[in-house]
């Protein structure tokens, strides 16, 4: 089979296929929704409040954003297996564990990211905020949403990370056929089938999909733009 | 927040302000009374932004005593701020002015918005995004701003320093209209003319000392020292 | 509008994906710990519907080295083990982990190299001559270096030849610490030889230059084996369908099903149970 080949048997339709992109956009999705819920907090956290062990842990943060998918993947591994701590929950092998993984690769990402782009937009409008006596609470919201542009380019990066990696998943979900198979994961099996030119196939549906992720996240930011609400 | 005591008379007592080895105020002593704006006037780094930061208790003294209506600066305050180069948050014009009523405390709806825009002239532009405002339309929206916060004194520093003159004509007309509605008005400029339109109170600082306090009218026709007179002639005072 | 509505179509979207987690452990499935060999070739996507349209059972295979397969077992991670390495799946179930082994199949290694052949093993049937020739020519050997079936037979192999390039580590011995597809990829790409099992080089879409070089040795005969994991040691194990699984991998159904699994009208795997085990 030649690339066209493969792309035509990718775009006519395959139910089979269509299951997996629809489950790589599912996990990928989840885990940056979570890595949100809990990075951008934990950033604005990190950038607005003076604690013991701050500094060790923007070091942390930053050193972390390069975590190996497949250390975290063996990670989570060890916590979810039967054998492990967090065996009773079952979920090893399975979409959750998969969601789980991938959560804590990128929440680091986002965290330190948040970080900074906060403590910038912090030292802009320190005073202002002081002026107008402006509470903890209030402060931290107002920031955040001053930062939605920078965020949300930020929650890209962290899909983006999520959607490109294999060794994370492989590992938690186990790839097993119509239940925890993703886009990455199904490359990495037809090119050690030999179907190099079908794996190259899947490798640019895999791409175009992030494009349209983040083309849609553009068109939204220019929407908002224009209307400024 | 209408409870809170009120700021003034403020008196500043043998005050010093040093940031590190630097003393950017020296040895002030100053009372600011309710009535007639007071301006503080003098060259770039004479002290101005730091005596105002000072009224806002952005600061304290290094040395010295400052209180507020015979208070100490513990208590809150009725008062607010608009400096000389405003940050806006990334909204629209109207959802800056509803940030700071509801940091004031005070009901955010349409009409107080609305009708703190009119005041300061901008209610056609509620919706357009603050930072595509030009910079005098900026330093109006910071003034409705500091409006929002019903202050009884009202700190401005150097605003109009960078706006051509059609622009600074609007700013200086809605200052001197919140002045005769009752707000204290706390100027620093190094503006002369903008000095001698506003001013109630003169108080000339250099190399961050006051130098020289008088009334408006009688600073300028007869400054009693030889440091103002230079200013007055237009030398650099160092 | 907009961002909200936006958060709440992505859940949405997600949710119902996502809820299959612990809630299949309620439906009708059982984990089956495998070989990617096992997987690579194809069989399992042939026999296991067969299977689930008999029982209604879904089976899930979580291919990975035998190695790593059986470790699985050991914590309880899969309900059943189908792997290729006799004497660790003999350890296995003498520690305890597996009920008892089955024989179910079996299928060959051969010994895979570059048509041009440098180290001149073609013409002969002695695997042991073959990889004794390929160390005297110092010709480019592929190991998987996985702990897997093929790994632990390739290994015995050399052993039995007298020799010990795992241990010696000569640079024209590559281990790679990868599936067999990845080292037939690898193999290809560099003009080595490799050990491979006919099944996966069958179903393999990248031969390039490959060709089969020897086969036929009965020192190559790969034989595969079921266990059930210990319910003894997990309590969680589902040991009714795993067992319904084995039972009919064992039987004539099964057999006949492994059998009739060709790829260009070549049979892949020998079925080889006996009722008994």
């Amino acid at each position: 089979m030649n690339a066209t080949d493969a792309v035509q048997l990718i775009w006519s339709g395959d139910a089979n296929l269509f299951a997996i992109v629809r489950l790589s956009l599912a996990v990928t999705l989840a885990a940056t929704f979570l890595a949100a819920v809990l990075g951008l907090p934990l950033g604005a956290f990190a950038a607005l409040v003076r604690f013991p062990g701050r500094e060790l842990l923007v070091v942390v943060l930053n050193a972390f954003m390069g975590l190996p998918p497949v250390v975290v993947g063996l990670v989570v591994f060890l916590l979810l297996s039967r054998a492990g701590p967090l065996g009773e929950l079952g979920l090893l092998f399975t979409p959750t564990a998969m969601v789980v993984a991938q959560t804590m690769l990128i929440t680091p990402i986002v965290a330190a990211l948040t970080r900074q782009v906060i403590e910038d937009l912090w030292a802009e409008y320190r005073e202002e905020f002081q002026a107008m006596q402006v509470g903890p609470l209030a402060r931290v919201g107002a920031l955040l949403w001053d930062a939605r542009f920078s965020l949300v380019t930020i929650l890209l990066a962290g899909f983006g990370r999520a959607a490109a990696e294999v060794g994370a998943v492989i590992i938690v979900g186990g790839n097993i056929d119509g239940f925890t198979r993703v886009m990455t994961t199904t490359i990495a099996l037809e090119t050690s089938k030999g179907n190099l030119a079908l794996a190259v196939g899947l490798g640019l549906v895999l791409i175009s999909l992030v494009m349209t992720v983040n083309a849609l996240a553009w068109s939204v930011r220019r929407w908002s733009e224009k209307h400024a609400a | 927040m209408r409870d809170t005591p009120s700021d003034l008379p403020i008196k500043l007592e043998a005050v010093t302000v040093r940031a590190g080895a630097v003393s950017i105020l020296r040895d002030v002593t100053l009372e600011i009374a309710s009535g007639a704006p007071t301006v503080l006037l003098g060259p770039n780094g004479s002290g101005k932004s730091t005596l105002i930061r000072l009224g806002m208790r952005l600061i304290s003294p290094s040395a010295g005593r400052i209180t507020f209506g015979g208070h100490s600066a513990a208590s809150g305050t009725r008062s607010a701020v608009v400096f000389q180069k405003p940050v806006m948050l990334r909204r629209t014009a109207a959802a800056n002015i509803a940030f700071a009523l509801l940091a004031a405390g005070r009901p955010s709806d349409a009409g107080t918005v609305f009708h703190l825009l009119s005041q300061v002239g901008l209610a056609a532009l509620a919706d357009r995004p603050a930072r595509r405002l030009s910079g005098g339309e900026q330093q109006r929206l910071a003034l409705a701003r500091a409006l929002a916060r019903t202050p009884e004194v009202l700190y401005l520093d150097e605003p109009t320093a960078s706006l051509d003159p059609a622009a600074t004509k609007s700013v200086e007309d809605i200052i001197a209209r919140t002045a005769s509605e009752g707000i204290k008005i706390v100027m620093a400029t190094h503006d002369l003319g903008q000095a001698r339109r506003l001013a109630g109170d003169i108080v000339f600082l250099a190399g961050g000392r006051i130098v020289e306090q008088a009334a408006s009218p009688h600073f300028f026709t007869s400054p009693s020292t030889d440091a103002a007179r230079r200013f007055l002639a237009g030398d650099l005072v160092l | 509008m907009d961002f909200r509505s936006l958060v709440f179509a992505l859940i949405a979207l997600i949710t119902p994906i996502l809820s299959c987690g612990p809630a299949a452990a309620q439906e009708k499935s059982i984990v089956v710990a495998s070989t990617t060999s096992t997987q690579d070739s194809g069989l399992f996507g042939h026999i296991l519907p067969m299977f689930k349209a008999k029982t209604g059972i879904d089976v899930k295979v979580v291919a990975q080295g035998t190695g790593q397969a059986l470790d699985t077992g050991r914590r309880g991670d899969a309900d059943v083990v189908f792997v290729h390495a006799k004497a660790q799946e003999e350890q296995f179930v003498a520690d305890g982990f597996g009920v008892k082994r089955f024989d179910v199949m079996y299928n060959d290694f051969i010994l895979v190299g570059p048509k041009s052949d440098p180290a001149k093993v073609k013409g002969s049937k002695d695997i042991l001559a073959g990889l004794k020739t390929i160390n005297d020519n110092a010709a480019p050997f592929v190991s998987r270096g996985d702990k897997s079936g093929t790994h632990s037979a390739e290994l015995a192999l050399w052993k039995a030849a007298g020799l010990d390039p795992a241990g010696t580590k000569p640079t024209w011995y590559r281990e790679i610490g990868q599936g067999m597809g990845a080292a037939l990829n690898t193999a290809s790409a560099m003009g080595g030889y490799v050990l491979a099992d006919r099944g996966t080089w069958l179903s393999f879409k990248n031969k390039g230059d490959l060709e089969i070089v020897l086969e036929g040795d009965k020192r190559l005969f790969n034989q595969y084996g079921i266990i059930l994991v210990n319910p003894a040691k997990h309590a969680h194990i589902k040991k009714e369908m795993g067992q319904q699984f084995i039972d009919w991998v064992i039987s004539a159904e099964g057999q006949g099903a492994i059998r009739s699994y060709q790829i260009d009208g070549q049979q892949l795997f020998f079925p080889n149970a006996t009722v008994s085990g």
